[in-house]
């Protein structure tokens, strides 16, 4: 039997101090396989690798369709139930609109830069 | 300078791959009429919103079933028809993402954004017909 190809790494993580700061590979989070994988590893993170809090820094991404805020929302429920903590940061102008208009913007903390991230927690 | 008007009409099979291929052509056309990034950003998430809307809740991904796509460009103003064939769904009965009681569940903001980046949007017939519109240069509803 042949065997499968290593999966793409769709993030990048850096420990600074107990906080796991998260950044993403793709340019674009957009299709359910690619968002589910994402969500795989979000999950290790936390469930494995008993991270509790994480800083999603957002600089590389320029596009982000409605699939991937499903799992920022369950990664942040997820945090919550472990008295975790789920900090968004570096969002660019456009997708930022996109947590705006849908109001998660009040339910997810974001802040502008990494370092306010990591003085956030 | 604005003077690569477009009108396009194609069908599609429901194949979200079709959709990412759909998408790059209106963008380069979007580009070629020198849109502003900001415009581009909101066209491209409301189309693909609304063609995963039409593939998978629409056709259920069923491969013999096709998604009709229109769409105008011109210096002034962007246009799409997306009609698929599924049984259609009325609008007004899905529940709004936006209410404390929703808020926390994983799905349903595709309409919500849709309309948040787009000027006009008009559900036809059953509901399996959708019409959008963005006007050059307006914001947001939400931009504050």
């Amino acid at each position: 039997m042949a065997s499968q190809p290593p999966r793409r790494r769709r993030l990048e993580v850096e420990e600074i101090g107990d906080i796991a700061v998260v950044n993403f590979v793709d340019k674009k989070i957009l299709d359910e396989q690619n968002i589910q994988m994402i969500g795989d590893d979000l999950n290790k993170l936390v469930d494995e690798l008993g991270r509790r809090k994480v800083l999603l820094n957002f600089q590389n991404v320029d596009f982000m369709s409605s699939a991937a805020l499903g799992k920022l929302i369950w990664l942040h429920k997820k945090l919550n139930d472990v008295q975790g903590k789920l900090v968004l940061c570096k969002i660019a102008k456009d997708i930022l609109d996109v947590f705006k208009i849908t109001k998660l913007d009040k339910v997810l903390k974001i802040v502008p830069d990494e370092q306010t991230g990591l003085q956030s927690f | 300078m604005c003077a690569n008007h477009v009108n396009v009409e194609v069908t599609v099979p429901s194949d979200l791959g079709e959709a990412r291929v759909l998408q790059s052509r209106i963008e380069d056309a979007l580009v070629a009429n020198t849109y502003t990034e900001h415009d581009i950003f909101a066209i491209k998430l409301a189309v693909e919103e609304a063609l995963v809307n039409a593939m998978k809740h629409g056709n259920q991904l069923d491969p013999d079933k096709n998604v009709n796509v229109s769409y105008q460009i011109t210096c002034e103003r962007f246009d799409i028809r997306i009609a698929d064939e599924g049984p259609g769904f009325n609008p007004g009965e899905v529940p709004d993402p936006t209410d404390p009681a929703n808020i926390e569940r994983p799905c349903g903001r595709g309409l919500l954004l849709i309309r948040g980046f787009m000027s006009d949007v008009q559900y036809h017939g059953r509901g399996n017909v959708v019409t959008m519109s963005k006007i050059r240069g307006e914001k947001p509803a939400d931009d504050s």
